[in-house]
């Protein structure tokens, strides 16, 4: 099933909290790229003015009466897609980390019909030198050591948010979304959901505005949820989603 | 010494509640974000009840010469002050975002009764 992008309803999530430097940037680029992409800002409580920002360019601004965190602002794009009825929906950071115009190679797996969820790696061969922490690269070889042996596939960006889903992992996402520090077990959950994993090596930037959400303080109870949500989800039963479900 | 019995009993019961937690996330009653606590309550709880050796070197730092298994009562008070205090700050916020929710809806509703009236 090789599908032209042209032809699917297609839709770009854009989780902002605090971005009004870079989310209009973000989306004229996306824009650039095709402009047959619809773009949601989800506006995740901001206290400057990034709703303002996005709907000046013309996107469309879902503002969360408070602060979500990065989980519950992302589901509320995959409920908008979910509901609007989209084949198709990328992920890309209203920080300005992610290039939208690595989107060709996100959603080549998914046009192809080779995926249902394609993560964009910053780690896998042909992926951009990335620089960071002598901690923080420790602590993502141990998550993808972890998690390439619970999906049993070769994973080297856990924690990612630059992705691509189909209707399947819409559905999917719409309906269950971890809460906070989300892309690990998003990434777990989608494959014990039987939903086909792909990874692709892309550039990443440095971040244009605002701060990491990951602190050094923050990072000791980042792990600890992480494994432990990883180690029970060992235990759940998990169903395939139903596509056209609606909750 | 602390008595065998007592050693046991405390090590079962915080074996139950690590059982009783890891459950509760399992069935998505709990969400890992809450049962990190239980979790490190239960695990510091067993690990005193079953090294008893170290349960003894920690009542001598204490003064508790007669009765070491007094420490067990007292970390575990310890812990479930700490979780309470947590819930406060929990239920403090949980009730501003309500209050917020709230008055969101009801300029919602407003809007749509004043707009569905307008001819």
């Amino acid at each position: 099933m090789l599908a032209q992008l042209g032809e699917l309803k297609r839709l770009a999530v854009v989780p902002a909290y605090n971005e009004e430097a870079s989310v209009g940037r973000v989306i004229d680029e996306i824009r650039a790229f095709d402009p047959g992409f619809d773009i949601v800002v989800v506006d995740d409580g901001s206290i400057d003015r990034t709703a303002g920002v996005a709907a000046d360019r013309g996107a469309h601004v879902v503002r969360l009466p408070f602060n979500l965190g990065i989980g519950g602002a992302v589901q509320t794009g995959y409920r908008y897609a979910f509901e609007h009825g989209y084949d198709l929906a990328a992920q890309i950071d209203g920080d300005g980390q992610h290039d939208p115009g690595q989107l060709p190679k996100i959603l080549a797996p998914l046009l192809a019909g080779t995926a249902d969820l394609v993560v964009g790696s910053r780690f896998a061969e042909g992926g951009s030198a990335y620089r960071s922490s002598t901690t923080r690269r420790i602590g993502i070889k141990i998550f993808a050591g972890i998690v390439s042996a619970v999906v049993r596939q070769r994973v080297t960006d856990t924690t990612s948010g630059f992705r691509a889903v189909n209707r399947k992992g819409i559905a999917l996402f719409a309906a269950d979304y971890p809460h906070d520090y989300p892309e690990v077990e998003a990434t777990v959950m989608s494959v014990k959901h039987k939903l086909r994993l792909q990874e692709v090596p892309v550039e990443m930037r440095e971040r244009s505005g605002g701060r990491s959400s990951i602190t050094a303080l923050r990072s000791v109870y980042y792990m600890a949820k992480v494994l432990l949500a990883i180690f029970v989800g060992l235990f759940r039963r998990y169903a395939v989603p139903v596509e056209e479900e609606h909750r | 010494m602390t008595p065998w019995t007592v050693s046991i009993s405390a090590a079962v019961a915080s074996f139950i509640l690590l059982l009783v937690v890891f459950e509760l996330i399992r069935s998505r009653r709990l969400r890992e974000r809450y049962a990190l606590m239980w979790l490190l309550t239960g695990s510091v709880l067993l690990a005193l009840s079953l090294w008893r050796g170290g349960l003894n070197t920690i009542a001598g730092w204490f003064g508790v010469t007669t009765y070491p298994p007094a420490i067990l009562g007292a970390v575990g008070a310890l812990f479930i002050l700490v979780v309470l205090l947590h819930y406060s700050t929990v239920i403090s916020r949980l009730s501003d975002q309500n209050t917020i929710l709230a008055q969101r809806l009801a300029l919602l509703e407003q809007q749509l009764r004043e707009g569905a009236s307008r001819p």
